[in-house]
């Protein structure tokens, strides 16, 4: 472990302590978590049910990085990320409704329902996309870094991508010119273990792989996926080194997925145990949050059902919404494939 | 009129479309400090200084995405290739990115980005550098492609093709780069998507682009000697096609040569093909010839590589076989 | 794959054909063009030539067999290729199209030589034939050999093989469409026969429909040019003209003018000429087969054709000539008669008849005329009427020629004298017309040396 690191861990420990007395704050936290967590639960169903097609990568067991990362930005800088989007999608604060309705593809998704599960973006909160191809979008979010510095504004942009991606090339070449060029980028790797169905330890050569950041003379860190304090303190850290110094950051998260890679796939099996997933459940990350808040007397049960009966019903209105907006007509097949303006 | 190199029409109009705009700018190997491995961008590092005028590693696919993030977010990127075939090294941002965003984001994303850099053979440089990829990123909606022949072309369409808020992708070619041609002094436009008929004749059409621009009017003015003119449509842009222009012509002279760099399988060609016979079939007096390189990697050896390229020789014998006349 | 042997329709009016002699055997190799049989047409005997390589496998008609148009007579494939299924379907004739049915079979050839002087062709039976005339126009090749870049016409015949199979460009089969050519008229003068622009601008230059347009001799190749004639609408008068009449007399409204000739000076040019030597002899009817020619080219009025809708008028004279055989008549032509020379209009004339009687005529040797003359003085007759041609304007009819008392200034006197009659299409010539014809004519023959002017 290198100093740097070291050293940002400690920082990180501190400052989080200090945010977790906030009542007010964390009741938001929790909220943003469950509310992934209820609409993903019915993503399955409507999986189930064939109201969404396609792939469908699931994020339960991952949304303290999401939420914990996304409440330290401005709603100006920039978020971007892989095909398993919902949960960023939802916690960057777009709405349950048009996510639910461009995952049963239909005219008030955000995209029209012409992305789908994989490609959530909004220009309203600066949603740049969920990418499906591993990799590729990293590169893009170096180009976001390179705009801000070129118009000389102080927002960041946050890449979240699987522990799988390290090993593409796109990612070396994204984070060395990141490193080269100082860009306000902050790389968020969410090492939830498994690249699909192969172990990280099966496929990088190097486990602890925020050291690649080393390679680009790039501050790295590391930290607990599963709480979302620590999620929050060290991206909180990393978006401050951006805004401030325009230094680019390359932080893995460790957490879990608790769903199969994709709906089309097996939970657990002949690449990870039962037992494994049964032993990393038991640190849900909406349990290590309610708990918390439990023990420090801000959530009675009675407040915590309240929250869940609101969620829910929330999640119920965007599968109503989602089911009651009308499919594109076939006319639409061809808008959107050029932009017919100039400058 | 003056009369300027490609090469400098090139850059004249990258120059003056970022003296108009400032979130235009330019990134690529080379670019800057270099003046250009084909010195387009010769002077510009001093006149714009390093934000725009942007030196990258070698790291094809890591510029590129880098231009598509930056379009994503509201600036006007030209990104040189230093050749097309590094490009490929590229093709997931300019396909999977560039491409697609604006669809995949149901119109919220649009990408106004120029992938530009010379494409198809030069001379003797073998296999892996002697590729025309016309074919290859015309296949893909969302793309569009120019392949401009003459200096006045190159500045015309390379200046639509910085304004338009598609990505384009430009193909120029290092065999074009010193060949002159008049260019107004004052600012013009060619719009995308209009082909131009660069010479008038009844008897037979050569349907063609870019570099092989010149083949065929050198065709056509050794024809015209036998008393054989030649229509040869210079398509410019090769998507969004100028499926019109074509059939003018075709229907006038029922015989079409189409001439293309690339190889046949898949070829502009074939695509040019498809579009007379749905639009001219009745008027088509003899089967389409189409010319195009050999079905092979370009060899180095020079003999070799005269057999593999397209050139002066087989369009005029082409135009020969589709008039009958052999 | 193998290839079906079709009795072709090998003259432009063949409807059936008999089988005459087979000229290969089951088992023997045969190549493409190569002949395989004899077929007797209605006119002539024809070779019917092998359309692909191989071995021919089966002779599915028998020697002597009549069979319609498009019956197979026979399989060509490889040698251990199973044929089973082909000729399974043997005896009946290929659905083609355009291929005529037996019962439009047009009787011919019962007409003898003394009792009608020209035999019928497939026009005068146009209200039964499935073609139209134009169509018929281009059975004929336009091309000659070595007449530019057209591609050798397939042996033994212009004539598509039964399947109406035409090659052809598209943009072919759109002008063909718009002109109301049928393609099947048209020779293709591109790569394996295509049908290509040139052909049909060609072929609607040439006419629609005249046979005589693109015919040919074997010895006097002709080209279709343009300016072979021009086309006139019809005027009303001659619309009134043809309706009256053509309802008075029949669809041919004729008419007869008969002359006779003094042959006095033709007799004595005769005989001068053979003192010369006798390569220098001529007959009787040479000389009046070159005075009608000659004066046709200075008629254009009654080298005409009839079109329905129009009549066209032939700049070029190809004077079809009646020759009586043992199985009928037939009307071989000698090709722009009226720019031949005596020497050669008299060879032609003897070949043509030799070879008609022998029925070795060739389709374009017995099609195309503009104009028709038969002469049945050779059999006493001392005049005649002869039916009309159609779509000609005329015919002359010639008699016998005689010494004569005749009256010359007052003086009798004993003169070799000829009888003609001259049968005139009243739709397209009036009395006049015809007349000064005749007086032309009278003028040539009674001054041969106009001839040589």
């Amino acid at each position: 472990m290198t100093a740097t690191r070291t050293e940002k861990k400690r920082k990180s420990d501190s400052a989080a302590a200090t945010q977790q007395g906030d009542p007010t704050l964390n009741l938001e936290l929790l909220r943003s978590m469950l509310l992934q967590r209820r609409f993903e639960e019915r993503c399955a169903e409507a999986y189930a049910l064939g109201k969404i097609g396609g792939f469908c990568h699931l994020y339960i067991g991952q949304e303290a990085v999401s939420t914990g990362a996304l409440s330290m930005l401005r709603p100006d800088d920039y978020v971007i990320t892989t095909y398993r989007d919902h949960g960023p999608a939802l916690a960057r604060g777009m709405t349950p409704r048009a996510v639910m309705a461009e995952l049963f593809g239909r005219q008030d998704g955000c995209a029209r329902g012409k992305g789908g599960s994989m490609h959530m973006f909004d220009t309203n909160t600066n949603f740049l996309g969920g990418h499906g191809i591993v990799g590729g979008h990293v590169p893009i979010a170096t180009g976001v870094g390179f705009a801000i510095k070129y118009r000389g504004g102080d927002q960041v942009i946050v890449c979240f991508m699987g522990e799988s991606v390290v090993n593409t090339g796109a990612f070396h070449e994204a984070l060395n010119m990141a490193g080269l060029w100082k860009l306000p980028c902050v790389f968020i790797i969410e090492n939830n273990r498994y690249g699909m169905g192969t172990a990280l330890e099966r496929a990088s050569a190097i486990h602890d792989i925020y050291e690649r950041g080393a390679a680009y003379n790039m501050p790295r860190n590391q930290c607990d996926g599963q709480d979302v304090f620590a999620v929050r303190q060290a991206v909180g850290e990393a978006v401050e080194r951006a805004r401030k110094e325009q230094i680019p950051t390359l932080l893995e998260v460790r957490t879990y997925r608790f769903m199969g890679h994709s709906m089309s796939d097996a939970v657990s099996g002949t690449y990870r145990p039962k037992s494994e997933l049964e032993e990393y459940m038991k640190r849900d990350p909406i349990t290590l949050l309610r708990t918390h808040m439990q023990e420090a007397g801000q959530l009675t049960d009675e407040q915590l059902q309240k929250l869940d009966e609101e969620l829910k019903a929330i999640v119920q209105d965007s599968w109503d919404f989602a089911e009651s907006s009308p499919e594109l007509p076939v006319e639409a097949l061809y808008e959107d494939v050029y932009a017919d303006t100039t400058t | 009129m003056p009369v300027i190199t490609y090469r400098d029409a090139l850059g004249a109009a990258i120059r003056e479309e970022m003296q108009r705009d400032d979130r235009v700018f330019l990134m690529g190997e080379e670019v800057a400090v270099y003046q250009g491995a084909y010195k387009v961008s010769k002077g510009f590092l001093q006149e714009f200084g390093e934000m725009r005028v942007v030196d990258t590693p070698i790291t094809e696919l890591g510029f590129a995405g880098v231009g598509v993030g930056a379009a994503m977010v509201g600036l006007r990127p030209v990104i040189e290739f230093m050749t097309w075939n590094f490009a490929l090294l590229a093709l997931d941002q300019v396909v999977n990115a560039a491409a697609k965003m604006l669809y995949m984001s149901g119109g919220q994303y649009k990408m106004p980005i120029v992938f530009r850099g010379p494409n198809g053979a030069a001379l003797q440089l073998s296999a892996q550098h002697s590729q025309a990829w016309e074919s290859w990123l015309a296949h893909i909606p969302g793309l569009k492609v120019i392949a401009p022949g003459t200096p006045y072309d190159a500045k015309g369409l390379l200046k639509s093709a910085i304004r338009d808020d598609n990505p384009v992708c430009v193909l120029e070619g290092e065999m074009l780069y010193n060949t002159k041609g008049e260019v107004p002094d004052e600012e013009y436009l060619i719009p995308l998507g209009k082909a131009e008929l660069k010479r008038e004749g009844e008897h037979c059409s050569i349907i063609t682009h870019g570099k092989m621009v010149l083949v065929a009017l050198q065709a056509a003015d050794q024809l015209a000697k036998e008393g054989i003119n030649i229509d040869v449509v210079d398509l410019r842009t090769i998507r969004p096609m100028d499926v019109e222009a074509i059939g003018e012509s075709v229907k006038k002279t029922n015989r079409a040569v189409v001439l293309e760099e690339g190889w046949e399988m898949c070829g502009v060609g074939a695509q040019v093909v498809d579009y007379i016979q749905r639009d001219c079939f009745d008027y088509l007096d003899a089967p389409v010839v189409r010319v195009h390189q050999a079905d092979t990697p370009m060899p180095y050896a020079k003999g070799l590589e005269k057999a593999a390229k397209p050139d002066l020789p087989k369009a005029i014998a082409a135009v020969r076989k589709v008039m009958y006349l052999d | 794959m193998a290839t079906k042997v079709f009795m072709e329709a090998l003259s432009p009016t063949m409807e059936e054909g008999r089988l005459v002699k087979w000229l290969k055997n089951e088992g023997d190799t045969v190549k493409s063009g190569e002949a395989l049989a004899e077929v007797e047409t209605d006119k002539a005997i024809m070779e019917l030539v092998a359309r692909g390589d191989g071995v021919l496998r089966k002779r599915l008609i028998n020697e002597g067999d009549t069979a319609p148009v498009g019956t197979l007579a026979g399989v060509i494939a490889t040698a251990d290729e199973n044929i089973d299924a082909l000729v399974a379907g043997a005896g009946a004739p290929a659905p083609a199209a355009g291929a005529p049915t037996p019962e439009k079979v047009v009787a011919t050839q019962q007409e003898t030589a003394g009792a009608s002087s020209i035999p019928r062709r497939a026009e005068e039976s146009q209200g039964e034939a499935s073609t139209p005339p134009q169509q018929k126009v281009a059975a004929t090749p336009p091309a000659s050999p070595g007449g530019g870049p057209a591609a050798p016409a397939p042996s033994g015949g212009n004539i598509q093989p039964p399947t109406g199979d035409v090659r052809s460009s598209p943009l072919a089969r759109r002008l063909a469409s718009e002109r109301g050519l049928d393609l099947h008229s048209v020779q293709g003068s591109g790569p394996n026969g295509r049908i290509i622009k040139r052909d049909i601008e060609a072929a609607a230059a040439a006419g629609a429909a005249a046979p005589s347009a693109a015919a040919v001799t074997p010895s006097a190749p002709v080209i279709p040019r343009e300016g072979d004639y021009h086309d006139e609408p019809l005027t009303s008068i001659r619309k009134t003209i043809a309706r009256r009449l053509g309802e008075s007399i029949g669809p041919i409204p004729t008419f007869y003018l008969t002359a006779e000739f003094d042959l006095t000076r033709v007799m004595e040019m005769r005989k001068a000429m053979t003192e010369l030597g006798d390569q220098f002899k001529v007959s009787v009817n040479d000389v009046l087969l070159k005075a009608t020619a000659v004066a046709l080219s200075q008629h254009p009025e009654v080298n005409a054709h009839w079109l329905n809708d129009k009549i066209r008028y032939h700049n070029r004279v190809h004077l079809g000539m009646a020759v009586a055989t043992d199985d009928g008549l037939i009307v071989p032509v000698i090709w722009d008669a009226d720019r031949k020379r005596m020497s050669e209009i008299s060879r032609e004339a003897k070949e043509l008849a030799k070879r008609a009687r022998e029925r070795k005529l060739k389709p374009e040797e017995f099609t195309g005329s503009t104009f028709s003359v038969s002469n049945l003085g050779m059999f006493g007759i001392d005049q005649f009427t002869a039916i009309i041609n159609p779509p000609e304007a005329g015919i002359l009819a010639i008699g016998t020629s005689e010494e004569k008392l005749v009256v010359v200034n007052g003086e009798p006197v004993v003169r070799s004298r000829v009888r003609v009659t001259m049968s005139c299409d009243h739709r397209i010539i009036d009395g006049a017309v015809g007349a000064k014809f005749l007086q032309t004519l009278r003028r040539l023959i009674e001054n041969p040396l106009m001839l040589v002017y």
